[in-house]
């Protein structure tokens, strides 16, 4: 039984996610989004980190006149590619490390839920201990022994973030556990690894969907956070948490720097909400 | 048929709007419950029997509409405001449902649920209440209910959580007991114990609505029987009259299909086939692909109901008349 | 005599009482030392309450939980969970349906693909075309239509649902099937359905069959022997005419004259003469026998020393004190 029926619960989930009108709206923003940040700098005159001499003062707000349509910075870089960079940037670090903490979450999660006794409790000691230390000084202590680069960032913020998935995880594969189609898989003989895979993670999707789609808004402010710090993405590269930040600076002189950032952040998470509860009613084939 | 009936249900339809259409769960149902009667209401799963009562009491689901007619001691019930419902179902109709555990809180001691459910709404002072509380657990065959007052649902068996459900829903002093498949989720014992507090509660004057799926349960306890089956009502008829002598096909096969301890043991007569799907459409007799009987008739037109003194039946060709009256 | 299919030995479980903040220590005990044995071809009803260690027996037999003291044998083998090639050799002889309708298939499996498993697992059948072939067997024998193996388990009805779990039970043709309460949670008239379908398998199969109920009547219809349990006990075991027309145990007329009577007349009449047995709320004696509490009959000597299973004639055991002075006739 290869792949037929399989595609069908998911042409069916996708059917159900298109009658859905928020999730759809949402979907099509989050493309557009997505299509603007990537087109974005082709279509503006103006580079990243190109400092535009003829205004006075540098800062200015936007103006189609100019080509500048979200106003410049303090340092008169081009607001609108800049957005355009940081969009790209903050959803590739939730993306990946979202899929990060979804891959080790998920497999340790439902391995400890379903296996259960000694190794279940041993496994969410380990999840225990690495949630008391400081969440910080383990990404700062990183970024320190490996060097400042992206890939490190999402490794890192992944590496934390699948503590809770796996917790949430466990809780729904202990309930599992006890169903009779799972005892029914047992007498069947099948191998622990196989009922995980088969059994136990196709029906925590659900759950893993909805909270994957609220731990990429917390990745994003996390990720802002680090480079806050001085520990995330470099100049002249940038993120919409940088971008957020460095415009709250500035809210009473030039608001336009905050507001432009933020509106796209809002919008993102906005939607990713939106998103995420349209495909955990449409993945759950018990939802008519 | 001297008496006013105390509940009068007059071309009932319940519909449900669901993706791919309207389903249609009671197809207008005719039916009257006699004060001081216990009236048995018995149905496959998706017989829409549950449906018509909760339509009564405005508990359908939110994509749920009702129409037609409900009177309840001559207040009309379909489509009255949500405020009057609130009042039918607090203090003049008692509900039991299937799960035990869902009317009772778990974190709550159960003489705290049973006085704060009549106290909350100012029917009755705290003392009252309590003597009450005391009084109606002495009446569903609690021993000791003092004792019992201090104790949490979970200390419970599932016998006493149900008896305790009846109990509580009976905490106003309602004059109708709709009890919706109260003995479903126990075990035989106890069915029978509950049972038996539906039949002394009878006796004491209470109007019983007895919701079931199971015909055996009902012969002990039940005046008269309703079976529906696909939305609308086959047969209704006095109990003796309709064990003894069913005139409806459907109920025939649904008194064979009863596991007896006393019938030869090596076959179970069961009803072939399944009841129509909720997005069927119904043309002639719902019950016909599945009855021995049918003929082209019945596949054309729907049956009128028929009645011959107390017993009413919707069928073409009814069984004959057996030797009962 | 040959060894019998299935046995149980003295088997005592016991689950960890794990009150607040996982102390440990104290334990329940859900069966006390039983012992059963089933034959090849033969068919075996297991009746009690809720709580009586019914669905406990069923997951040792299947392996699902583990002795705290006697054995489970399979053919005379001691079932150990370890051994992992005895153990696919016996699941591949031994197979469950559950109660739960709904619950003992997956809900993002179709119900095709539920039963294509149990093929795969078990016979190690993996390429398309015989496995649809044979799925298609299992829906045909269980009497659903093949259309519906596409369809997934909110799609299907209480008895379909129940009928797919049997075709997976048996697509492998089991010598044993165990079913848990397998008609409980239907209604009455799939109750039937289910009931004559399984009654065909065993004839077409010569399937034996250990069979879980709390009702009486469906197990009479089903079994060639019955084992009343009570509290972990087993206190009647009888082949099946002799235990429903001469039951010994005051347990097990309380049982039978539970089970609802679909004759008014009768009903009304037997309501009137119940007996206290019904009353299931007390708690079970320290000493002596189990069910003296709740039992008509009990004497001084029945809540202090704990009757022993003994003969009552007909190769029935019962373990009452006072066996002897019940009248032999049927109750009513």
């Amino acid at each position: 039984m290869s792949d037929g029926p399989r595609r069908g619960i998911y042409v069916a989930a996708w059917r159900r996610l298109r009658g859905n009108r928020a999730a759809v709206v949402a979907l099509a923003t989050l493309v557009l989004l997505v299509a603007a940040s990537l087109a974005g700098p082709a279509v503006s005159p103006y580079a990243i980190d190109q400092v535009d001499w003829s205004l006075n003062p540098l800062a200015s707000p936007p103006a189609l006149g100019t080509g500048h349509w979200f106003g410049t910075d303090g340092n008169g870089r081009d607001l609108f590619v800049r957005v355009c960079a940081g969009t790209r940037i903050s959803l590739l670090i939730a993306v990946l490390a979202t899929a990060v903490s979804l891959a080790i979450g998920v497999a340790w999660g439902a391995t400890a839920g379903y296996v259960g006794g000694r190794l279940d409790d041993w496994m969410m000691r380990v999840v225990d201990v690495l949630y008391a230390l400081p969440y910080m000084f383990f990404v700062i202590i990183l970024t320190v022994v490996f060097g400042r680069n992206l890939f490190l960032i999402f490794l890192a913020i992944g590496a934390v973030g699948w503590l809770t998935m796996a917790r949430i995880v466990r809780g729904q594969a202990l309930a599992l556990r006890s169903q009779p189609f799972v005892d029914a898989a047992i007498t069947l003989g099948l191998p622990t690894h196989r009922i995980i895979a088969r059994h136990i993670v196709p029906n925590v999707v659900g759950t893993v969907v909805v909270y994957a789609t609220l731990t990429v808004p917390q990745v994003i402010l996390f990720e802002s956070f680090l480079s806050f710090l001085g520990l995330g993405v470099q100049e002249p590269l940038t993120s919409l948490g940088r971008l957020v930040a460095e415009g709250s600076l500035e809210m009473e002189s030039a608001p336009w720097l905050l507001l432009a950032p933020s509106t796209v952040l809002a919008l993102i998470l906005l939607c990713l909400n939106f998103l995420g509860d349209g495909l955990r009613d449409a993945l759950d084939p018990r939802q008519r | 048929m001297a008496q006013a009936p105390l509940l009068a249900i007059d071309g009932l339809r319940v519909a449900f709007d669901a993706e791919g259409g309207t389903l249609q769960a009671v197809r207008g149902v005719a039916l009257d419950v006699r004060p001081g009667e216990c009236l048995a209401v018995v149905g496959e799963s998706g017989s829409g029997k549950s449906q018509l009562f909760l339509a009564c009491l405005g508990l359908l689901a939110e994509n749920g509409r009702a129409t037609g007619s409900a009177c309840l001691d001559g207040d009309e019930l379909i489509g009255s405001p949500e405020a009057q419902l609130e009042t039918v179902r607090g203090a003049r109709v008692g509900l039991v449902s299937q799960d035990p555990m869902n009317a009772l809180t778990p974190h709550l001691r159960i003489g705290a649920q049973l006085v704060e459910y009549v106290t909350d709404r100012g029917l009755m002072s705290r003392s009252q209440a309590r003597a009450r509380a005391l009084e109606l657990l002495g009446a569903v065959g609690i021993d000791d209910p003092e004792s019992r007052f201090g104790q949490y649902p979970h200390e419970l068996s599932g016998g006493q959580r149900q008896r305790v459900a009846i109990a509580m829903a009976l905490m106003p002093g309602p004059g109708l007991l709709v009890a919706d498949e109260p003995t479903t989720a126990l075990d035989v014992t106890v069915q029978a114990q509950v049972l038996q507090v539906l039949r002394r509660l009878r006796e004491g004057g209470l109007t019983i609505v007895l919701i079931t799926h199971d015909l055996a349960v009902v012969a002990g306890v039940a005046d008269r029987v309703a079976v529906m089956y696909a939305g609308v009502v086959v047969e209704l008829a006095p109990v003796a009259g309709l064990f003894a002598s069913p005139r409806h096909p459907y109920t025939r096969a649904l008194l064979d299909s009863i596991p007896r301890l006393d019938a030869p043991a090596d076959r179970l007569s069961g009803i072939e086939g399944q009841p129509p799907g909720p997005h069927e459409r119904i043309v002639g007799c719902a019950f016909a692909p599945r009855c021995r009987q049918a003929r082209d008739q019945c596949r054309r037109s729907e049956p009128a109901p028929q009645a011959a003194g107390e017993s009413v039946w919707a069928c073409h060709a009814p069984l004959p008349r057996g030797w009962t009256t | 005599m040959s060894t019998p299919l299935l046995e149980v030995r003295g088997l005592r479980v016991e689950y960890p009482a794990r009150g607040w903040g996982g102390r440990r220590g104290s334990v329940v005990p859900a069966l006390h030392g039983l012992d059963l044995a089933l034959d090849d071809g033969r068919s075996l009803g297991i009746v009690g309450e809720s709580g009586c260690g019914k669905s406990t027996l069923v997951r040792s037999a299947l392996g699902l939980v583990a002795p705290s003291d006697g054995e489970v044998r399979w053919r005379g083998w001691t079932v150990d969970t370890r051994d992992r090639a005895r153990m696919r050799q016996m699941r591949r002889e031994m197979q469950v349906v559950f109660q739960d309708p709904f619950g003992s298939l997956d809900p993002r499996l179709t119900a095709g693909e539920s039963v294509a498993e149990a093929l795969q697992a078990l016979e190690g059948v993996t390429d398309a075309a015989p496995t649809r072939q044979r799925v298609s067997a299992a829906f045909a024998a269980v009497g659903l239509d093949a259309s519906l193996a596409s369809r997934y388990p909110h799609e299907l009805s209480g008895g379909q649902c129940q009928r797919v779990a049997i075709a997976r039970a048996t697509i492998v043709r089991p010598r044993l099937l165990i079913c848990d309460e397998p008609v409980s949670a239907l209604d009455v008239s799939v109750q039937a359905q289910i009931v004559n379908l399984l009654a065909e398998l065993r004839r077409r199969d010569r399937t034996a069959l250990l069979f879980i109920s709390h009702n009486l009547a469906v197990v009479r219809h089903l079994c060639e022997e019955v084992a009343v349990l009570y509290l972990g006990r087993i206190v009647e075991r009888a082949p099946r005419d002799s235990l429903f027309l001469a039951p010994r145990h005051p347990y097990t007329r309380a049982l039978l004259a539970a089970v609802p009577d679909p004759d008014p007349g009768e009903a009304a009449r037997r309501s009137r003469a119940e007996s206290p047995t019904v009353v299931a709320d007390r708690l079970p004696a320290a000493g002596g026998c189990p069910f003296s509490p709740r039992c008509p009959l009990a004497v001084d000597r029945c809540r202090i020393e704990p009757p022993e299973l003994e003969s009552t004639g007909d190769g029935a055991v019962a373990a009452c004190h006072r066996w002897r002075e019940l009248p032999t006739a049927q109750l009513d």
